[in-house]
C-alpha cells in the first residue's frame, strides 16, 4: 500500500510538498470517488436481490440469506442468528406472526421455538443475485432491444463512414462549381441540432413510411457534418500526385477513392467510426420519438420505459443498465487514449 | 471559404498510435467484412467508369456527394424549411398540406404574457416556465461547469505520475449514455438511496433529492456537470499543453507567485480555448434534455421542465398535441443556437488567424 501511495504521490521534481500539491491530490482523490463511485455503486447494487435493495441503510456488498433444508418442510428455510436469554444459536424461520417468529433448530426440527424478531439477525453471506441478469433476457424484451440497438449502431456507423468519406473525397480532391456552396451548407447544418427540427423531421419520417422503423432512427443521424469535416481535413493531407499517378495508370475515379484514398484515410475513419458507435448507441431523444412500438425499441428507450413504470423494478433495471454500459466501457478501456487525443485535437463530441 | 474549416483551428491528424489500432481493427474485421465489400466495390466500378466517361470528373464529384447530400437534404435541410411553414399553421394534422395557415398566431400565443416576470400570467405558462428554468440552468450549469473543468484541467496539467489514469478518471462518464447517467443518479438520489445513507451518519436529515423542487434542480445541474466535465476539461488541457513551457520557466526564475502566474500567463493564453469551451457548453446547455428527463422527468411539477422537453411534450407526448406550437418554440430556440454557433465560429476563426501570425 505504501509503495502504491509512494508511486502515486511522488512528484516528478522530487521537491517537497507545496499547498498546491495538497489541493491537487485532494481534487484527484475527490475525482476518483465522485466519478467512479456512482458507476461502481450501480454495479454492486445490480447484484442485490429485491429484498436487499429495499434495505436502508444499504450494504456495500450484495448479500444473500443462508438457507437450510429442514426435515418436515418443503421449502428451504432462511437461517437467523438468535441471541436471547437462552444464548446465541442459529435457527431456521418457519413463519412470522407480528413481532414473533416461529423458528426451529435445524438439527431438531420437531420443536418450534418462539422468538421475538428484535432478538435475531439474518445469517447472511456475500452472494450475487445473478437472476437479475438472467431474468430480463428471458422474461422481458431485453434481448430484442439489444438486437435493435446493435443493428442501429452498426448500420448507422457503416453508412456514416461510407457517405461521409465519399462526400469528403469530393470536397477535398475535386475542383467544381458550387463546392464552396456545398461546404457552407454543411457548415450551416452544424447550427441545426436535431432538437430544433423534431416536428418537421417527424412528419417527413412518417410521410416516407419510416415511423416505428429502425431505419427512421438511422437515416437522419448518418449525414454528420462533423464527420465530413474530420475526413476532409485528413484527406487534404494526401498528396494529389498520388491520385495523378493512378489516373496515368487508367484507374477510374471510383478505384482511386476506394483503393487509394480510403485506405490512406483509415486513421481518421477509425476515429469517426468509434465516435459514431458511441453516439448511435447512446441516442435517446430521436428514437424516443420515432419508436412507439415495443418491438422496435432500442436499449435506451426500453430502459427509460422500464424506469418510468409505476412499479419500478429496480433489481432488473440496474442489471440492464449495467449491460447497456458494457459496450461503452469496453470502448473506453481499449481506446481511451485514442479518444481523448481525438477530442483534444478536434473538439469532436 | 478558407481552406481549413474553423472547427479545427489547426489541421488535426490522428496520433501515431492510431496506426496500431487501425491494424488491429483491420485484423478484427478480417476477410469476413472486407471480402463482400471489395466485391461490391468492384461490381459498381464498370457502370461508374461509363458515368465518368459521359460526365467527366465533374459528374464524379456529383456522384460522390450525392448520397450524403441527399440524406442531408431530406432529413436536415427540408425539415428546417418545413419547420418555418409548420410554425405558421395550426391543428393536430401531421402533414403540412392538411394544416390550416394561421400566420404568426403560434408565435403570438407563445409570447402572449400579461407580466413577463411571472410565467403563470402567460397564455403558454409552461413555455415560460421552461424558458425561465432553462435560462437559470444555463447560467448556473455553464459557470459551474467551466470553473470545475478549468480546475481539473489545471490539475491534470501538473507534473503528475500516472497522468493518463487521472485523465481517464474524469473522462470516463463522458461516454456513458444519458439514460444510464440519469438512472445511476436516480438510484443514488432516491429517498432510500446512497446519498441519504451517507449523510445520515453525519447527523444530517435525509432529503428527498428528486422530489423537492430546489434540490431536483440542483441535481439536474450536478448530474449534467458530472457527465460532461471530462469533455471540457480535456479540451482545456490541450490548450494548457500548448502554452510554451519557457514562459513558466522565466516566471519561476523571476520568483513569480503561482497565483500571479495563473492570472498573467495561464489565463490570457488559455482564453481562446476557454471561449470556445464556454460557447460549446452554452450550446449544449440550452438543449438540455436527456439526462434531466430520465432523472426527474421534468418534475416535481414543472421544476425541471426545460425547453427541449417542452417541445417534446407539446409536439409528441401530450394528449393535446400542437405540432405548430412546438415548431414555433423550436424555431425560437434555434435562433438562440444559431447566434451562439456564429459566435463560436467567429472566435475559432480569430484564434486561427492569430495562430498563423505566430
Amino acid at each position: 500500500m505504501s509503495r502504491v501511495s509512494a508511486f502515486l504521490f511522488r512528484r516528478r521534481g522530487g521537491k517537497g510538498w507545496h499547498w498546491t500539491d495538497v489541493v491537487t491530490f485532494g481534487w484527484l482523490f475527490f475525482g476518483v470517488i465522485v466519478m467512479f463511485g456512482p458507476a461502481l455503486w450501480l454495479i454492486m447494487s445490480s447484484f442485490k436481490s429485491p429484498a436487499q435493495l429495499a434495505e436502508f441503510p444499504p450494504t456495500a456488498l450484495p448479500y444473500e440469506s443462508r438457507t437450510v433444508v429442514v426435515e418436515g418442510y418443503d421449502k428451504p428455510l432462511p437461517l437467523f442468528i438468535v441471541t436471547d436469554e437462552a444464548g446465541t444459536r442459529t435457527l431456521a424461520e418457519v413463519r412470522r406472526v407480528g413481532t414473533t417468529a416461529q423458528m426451529v433448530d435445524p438439527a431438531n426440527s420437531g420443536e418450534i421455538q418462539r422468538v421475538n424478531i428484535a432478538n435475531r439477525v439474518p445469517d447472511r453471506q456475500v452472494g450475487f443475485a445473478w437472476d437479475n441478469y438472467v431474468q430480463p433476457f428471458l422474461a422481458f424484451d431485453f434481448m430484442l432491444y439489444l438486437k435493435n440497438s446493435v443493428f442501429v449502431t452498426v448500420v448507422a456507423t457503416l453508412i456514416t463512414l461510407l457517405t461521409n468519406s465519399m462526400a469528403a473525397f469530393a470536397l477535398s480532391k475535386y475542383e467544381f462549381r458550387g463546392r464552396n456552396a456545398v461546404m457552407l451548407t454543411v457548415l450551416a447544418t452544424l447550427m441545426i441540432p436535431l432538437s430544433v427540427i423534431l416536428v418537421p423531421l417527424y412528419s417527413i419520417i412518417s410521410a416516407v413510411g419510416l415511423f416505428n422503423s429502425l431505419w427512421g432512427v438511422i437515416l437522419p443521424t448518418v449525414a454528420t457534418p462533423t464527420g465530413i469535416f474530420l475526413l476532409r481535413q485528413y484527406m487534404l493531407t494526401i498528396p494529389d500526385e498520388l491520385l495523378e499517378a493512378a489516373r496515368m495508370d487508367h484507374a477510374s475515379e471510383w478505384q482511386i477513392y476506394w483503393r487509394i484514398v480510403l485506405p490512406l484515410t483509415a486513421p481518421a475513419l477509425a476515429v469517426l467510426g468509434i465516435f459514431s458507435v458511441v453516439w448511435r448507441w447512446n441516442d435517446f431523444l430521436w428514437p424516443l420519438i420515432v419508436l412507439s412500438r415495443k418491438e422496435v425499441y432500442t436499449l435506451q428507450v426500453g430502459l427509460n420505459t422500464y424506469a418510468g413504470e409505476l412499479n419500478v423494478q429496480w433489481h432488473f433495471i440496474l442489471a440492464m443498465t449495467v449491460v447497456t454500459m458494457i459496450p461503452v466501457v469496453i470502448v473506453f478501456l481499449f481506446l481511451q487514449r485514442f479518444i481523448t487525443t481525438g477530442i483534444a485535437g478536434s473538439g469532436l463530441k | 471559404m478558407p481552406a481549413s474549416m474553423p472547427m479545427w483551428p489547426r489541421p488535426w491528424l490522428p496520433p501515431a498510435e492510431t496506426e496500431g489500432i487501425v491494424a488491429q481493427l483491420k485484423q478484427m474485421a478480417g476477410a469476413v467484412v472486407t471480402a463482400p465489400l471489395g466485391w461490391a466495390a468492384r461490381a459498381i466500378d464498370p457502370p461508374l467508369r461509363l458515368w465518368q466517361r459521359l460526365t467527366g470528373t465533374g459528374g464524379m464529384a456529383a456522384f460522390f456527394l450525392l448520397p450524403n447530400m441527399a440524406i442531408f437534404g431530406v432529413f436536415v435541410l427540408l425539415p428546417l424549411v418545413i419547420n418555418f411553414a409548420y410554425s405558421m399553421t395550426t391543428g393536430g394534422a401531421l402533414f403540412l398540406s392538411d394544416r390550416e395557415y394561421v400566420g404568426a398566431a403560434q408565435y403570438a400565443q407563445l409570447l402572449d404574457c400579461d407580466d413577463y416576470t411571472d410565467p403563470s400570467t402567460c397564455a403558454q405558462d409552461q413555455f415560460w416556465t421552461a424558458l425561465a428554468n432553462t435560462a437559470l440552468f444555463v447560467v448556473l450549469q455553464v459557470s459551474l461547469l467551466i470553473v470545475t473543468a478549468t480546475i481539473t484541467a489545471l490539475i491534470l496539467n501538473r507534473e503528475l505520475r500516472a497522468r493518463s489514469f487521472w485523465r481517464a478518471v474524469f473522462f470516463f462518464p463522458v461516454l456513458l449514455s444519458p439514460v444510464v447517467v440519469g438512472l445511476i443518479w436516480r438510484w443514488i438520489l432516491q429517498r432510500d438511496g446512497l446519498l441519504n445513507a451517507m449523510i445520515i451518519p453525519m447527523g444530517l436529515d435525509p432529503v428527498n433529492w428528486l422530489i423537492e423542487r430546489n434540490w431536483a434542480f440542483a441535481a439536474a445541474i450536478g448530474v449534467t456537470i458530472w457527465a460532461h466535465l471530462g469533455f471540457y476539461a480535456l479540451i482545456l488541457l490541450a490548450g494548457l499543453q500548448a502554452i510554451p513551457k519557457d514562459l513558466y520557466e522565466a516566471a519561476e526564475m523571476d520568483g513569480t507567485k503561482p497565483g500571479r502566474v495563473f492570472w498573467r500567463i495561464t489565463l490570457p493564453l488559455l482564453m481562446p480555448n476557454l471561449l470556445v469551451v464556454i460557447v460549446l457548453a452554452l450550446i449544449r446547455a440550452v438543449q438540455v434534455f436527456d439526462e434531466a428527463f430520465v432523472l426527474t422527468g421534468g418534475g416535481p411539477g414543472t421544476a425541471t421542465l426545460f425547453l427541449t422537453q417542452y417541445i417534446y411534450e407539446v409536439g409528441f407526448a401530450s394528449l393535446l398535441k400542437n405540432p405548430g406550437l412546438a415548431a414555433a418554440a423550436s424555431i425560437l430556440m434555434g435562433a438562440v443556437l444559431v447566434v451562439l454557433t456564429l459566435i463560436q465560429l467567429a472566435i475559432s476563426r480569430r484564434n486561427e488567424k492569430k495562430g498563423k501570425l505566430k
